[in-house]
């Protein structure tokens, strides 16, 4: 088992490596922006005087790498600094809509994953078939149309033609779970037929490369029927890159999601970094930056960790 | 008594590129009477393996039954429905696969997969299964019967796996089990074990067997009849001993007598060692040595025959020789001269005189290279030759190794593997070496074919005073070719010497081992072997076994 705590030890190091060059990444590019905070706060109309007196209030005036490590370490202590635009609490600003944001990806990957590992299967063990071709074509074409595109669809049949979904999605703290759960049917729709088709593909793609190994053909001289094959032969070991497409998808729907907010109008991450950006409100957009690259790096690593762990040869050592 | 499996005037077609159907196997006729073994024997292509699988009624992708019938007890499978056969297989007819490694699943453990076939077609719950597995692993001589199975098969050695496999086979008590080379991929010392294993196991259980091999002693010690087989038709047919001992065809007499090849007994001269490697030690990491304080030495004009089944480092100390992999201590000389450890700082002369010629002619040619860009190749790079002069010396290459010239305008994947093989040759030869390092360049040839190969070096060698490093596990070829002969086991020499004195007793336990394994073309070999090496541990003598080793 020793290999094994090294290898995730390693990867959880390199994970936390990772996040610290982003963190640095994401510094610098707000840092590089062209224009000036204190002007862009004041607007054009600025004296001298009151631009330096922001500049000193926001220690603009100190050296990038001071702001740089004052910034990093308020975030290791959980203070994610304060916006410019309404000088609250950038953490309080963040919790709720994260919790919507993660809300919405949870409902969406709850419903796909599932649904397109069995989709994958189902095309491999009928390779070659009617039923393999109709869902290609199916999960191609929706993956082929921009998402905002299937989201205005999606509102002009369910929303506004048969009345079955609202248009928009807003959630409040008091809403119950159902509520919510029927408030975010359509974006969590859109979201899942986005991103059938990649993860579909690819378990059907994995399948198919370790049905050509020797041990398929053994269980089949064996007799063992072909969904039996599928399952129990083939699916263990076609199991890390499916767990590798599953997580990228699982990031993209915590990351990717801002078109679709947008369209439906949804009080998450997504909205509040266009915002953001909007109003150049720097420190949000870091903060914002810095969790969707954490969640990305997160999810990347816990991939990396299953495939390792669904290794039966790093699971279960020669001796 | 009808004969248990009865295949008449098969025809098995297989797809080219240009999708067009081209026969494999062309009209064999075969009967199988219950609890006979027939060896099937035949060089790579000759369609052995591919009528073993269609006595189960199967057919690889890109191959595909065409005519004739297959019937196993009184079953007609050509053209049965999948259902049909899938409830055969596995329950009626089982088959041994010559990879064990490859033919079983990581994901899931040996009795898992031992007890799946008759769990999973309802012949025994998952507990009379597993009484029967630990039975047959204690009967094919398996460690620990009752936990073995609980293992991953990452877990056992090969020669353990290739025993598990067969008890996989055995698990339904099938009337029928197809063995596909099941030996092949086996040191001669863990073959003889599984070997002895099949032997017992099939004669206990009663099942009838097809054994598909390329090699007529191992077959010679396990089947009643052998039949024998090139391009897809039956060349002989006959009793095991009938076949050994009075072949009728030529292409039988060529296989039996491909073993006896003794290569002339050359007293050459010995002069100053042109290359020695002084206590070399490499690993490829620290704490794993692979070669241990190994020192050889070759004369000029002679085969030094590097000895030693996987794992032995025999290879390893061609890649340190030819400077692939610096050694961790030790020197190599080359004429007079100490070689640099690493290949980069090595002179291109250095290079040129200290040539390589690969196992896998295969992976060894560039695809996408004529055969006279792969042979112009190396005289541009050492001598500077192009045009007409380079084209003139290519072609003398092809005549030397025996090719056609017009073999220049080949691509490698027009080539058979002995082809391939030579076109190595001449490569290596286009440098005008000194030294050739061989490493196991007969392993992957057919027997006949290989032979052939074998006999273009000795030519070659007798014809310019070449010297061969001869890396190999095939005892015979050493016996074939040798001057002098390194045993190697476990990174280390464990014995040295002139070809007479190695191969005369007494010798050292192991190299006792590894002789004494080499099957031969003799029916009572193997029960003689495990007999004399029986009655040798009863009088306390050290016997090593691959148990042992």
């Amino acid at each position: 088992m020793n290999a094994v705590l090294r290898l995730l030890a390693q990867r959880i190091a390199l994970g936390a490596g990772s996040l610290l060059a982003v963190s640095v990444l994401i510094f610098l590019g707000t840092e590089i922006l062209p224009g000036d905070v204190a002007q862009a706060i004041l607007g054009q109309a600025a004296t001298p005087e009151a631009v330096a007196a922001i500049r000193e209030t926001l220690d603009l005036n100190q050296p990038a790498y001071i702001r740089y490590f004052d910034w990093l370490g308020g975030i290791l202590q959980g203070d994610l600094g304060t916006s410019l635009a309404n000088r609250r609490p950038i953490g309080e600003m963040i919790g709720e809509r994260l919790q919507n944001t993660l809300f919405l990806a949870a409902v969406s990957a709850a419903i796909a994953v599932p649904l397109a590992v069995f989709l994958g299967l189902i095309a491999a063990r009928f390779r070659n078939s009617w039923l393999d071709k109709s869902i290609s074509i199916a999960t191609l074409s929706t993956i082929s149309m921009p998402e905002f595109f299937v989201g205005y669809v999606l509102i002009f049949i369910f929303a506004v033609t048969l009345r079955w979904a609202p248009s928009l999605a807003s959630v409040y703290d008091s809403m119950s779970l159902g509520e919510k759960l029927y408030a975010i049917a359509l974006p969590c729709a859109t979201l899942t037929l986005v991103v059938v088709a990649h993860m579909m593909r690819l378990t059907r793609a994995a399948i198919i490369n370790v049905m050509s190994s020797p041990y398929i053909e053994m269980a089949e001289l064996k007799g063992v029927t072909r969904s039996r094959i599928t399952l129990y032969h083939a699916f263990p070991n076609a199991l890390s890159p499916i767990i590798n497409v599953v997580v990228l998808n699982l990031a993209y729907l915590v990351v990717g999601v801002v078109l679709v907010e947008v369209v439906f109008v949804y009080p998450g991450m997504g909205q509040l970094m266009v915002d953001a950006v909007a109003k150049r409100d720097v420190p949000v957009v870091q903060a914002c930056g810095l969790i969707f690259a954490a969640a990305y790096i997160l999810l990347n690593m816990t991939a990396d960790i299953l495939s390792i762990l669904s290794n039966p040869k790093l699971r279960h050592p020669r001796s | 008594m009808t004969p248990l499996l009865e295949i008449d005037d098969l025809r098995i077609e297989g797809q080219s590129e240009g999708d067009s159907w081209f026969e494999i196997v062309k009209g064999v006729s075969l009967t199988l009477k219950r609890g006979e073994v027939l060896g099937l024997i035949g060089e790579s292509g000759a369609g052995k393996s591919t009528i073993g699988l269609a006595s189960m009624g199967y057919a690889r992708s890109g191959c595909r039954i065409s005519g004739g019938s297959i019937r196993l007890n009184e079953q007609e499978l050509f053209g049965a429905p999948h259902e049909t056969l899938r409830k055969i297989r596995g329950v009626r007819v089982a088959y041994v696969a010559q990879s064990a490694a490859a033919a079983f699943n990581p994901a899931h453990t040996l009795n898992a997969q031992v007890c799946e076939a008759a769990v999973t077609h309802g012949v025994m719950s998952m507990d009379e299964a597993l009484k029967n597995a630990k039975r047959l692993y204690a009967k094919l001589r398996l460690p620990n019967p009752e936990t073995f199975g609980d293992r991953y098969p990452h877990q056992v050695s090969g020669g353990q796996l290739q025993r598990a496999m067969t008890a996989m086979a055995m698990v339904c008590k099938p009337h029928l089990i197809v063995f596909d080379e099941p030996t092949t991929a086996l040191d001669v010392t863990t073959q003889i074990e599984v070997l002895a294993a099949i032997k017992d196991a099939i004669r206990d259980e009663g099942t009838a067997a097809l054994y598909i091999t390329h090699d007529l002693a191992v077959v010679a010690q396990i089947a009643d009849r052998i039949m024998v087989l090139r391009h897809g038709t039956l060349v002989e047919e006959g009793p095991t001993g009938q076949i050994l001992h009075e072949p009728k065809q030529a292409y039988t007499k060529a296989l039996v007598n491909v073993r006896r090849v003794e290569g002339e007994a050359t007293h050459r001269e010995s002069g100053p060692p042109v290359l020695e490697a002084r206590n070399l030690t490499a690993g490829y990491d620290r704490s794993l040595l692979v070669l241990k304080d190994v020192s050889i030495a070759l004369e000029s004009a002679t085969t030094l025959a590097v000895v030693g089944e996987s794992g032995s480092g025999k290879s390893t100390l061609a890649r340190v020789l030819t400077g692939l992999l610096p050694p961790i201590e030790g020197e190599t000389v080359f004429a007079g001269e100490t070689l640099s450890r690493k290949l980069k700082d090595r002179t291109k002369e250095q290079l040129r005189r200290l040539q390589m010629i690969y196992q896998m002619p295969d992976v060894a040619l560039n695809p996408r290279q004529k055969v006279e860009e792969i042979l112009g190749r190396p005289l541009t790079f050492y001598f500077g030759r192009s045009g007409a002069a380079r084209r003139k010396r290519v072609e003398e290459l092809l005549e030397w190794v025996e090719l056609p010239r017009d073999f220049a305008q080949r691509y490698p994947s027009e080539l058979s593997g002995g082809q391939k093989q030579r076109v190595c040759i001449a490569r290596a030869l286009a440098a005008e070496p000194t030294v050739i390092i061989c490493d196991e360049v007969t392993s992957a040839l057919d027997p006949v074919v290989a032979d052939g190969v074998l006999r273009l070096l000795l030519r070659i060698q007798n014809e310019t005073g070449l010297a061969y490093v001869f890396i190999t596990h095939d005892l015979a070829t050493v016996k074939a070719i040798a001057d002098s002969i390194v045993v190697m086991y476990q990174g280390e020499i464990v014995q040295q010497g002139p070809k007479a004195e190695v191969l005369t007793p007494p010798h050292h336990p192991y190299t006792d081992l590894l002789l004494s394994s080499v099957p031969e073309m003799d029916t009572n070999w193997l029960d003689a072997v495990l007999a004399e090496r029986a009655r040798r541990k009863a009088q306390g003598e050290k016997v090593l076994d691959s148990a042992g080793l």
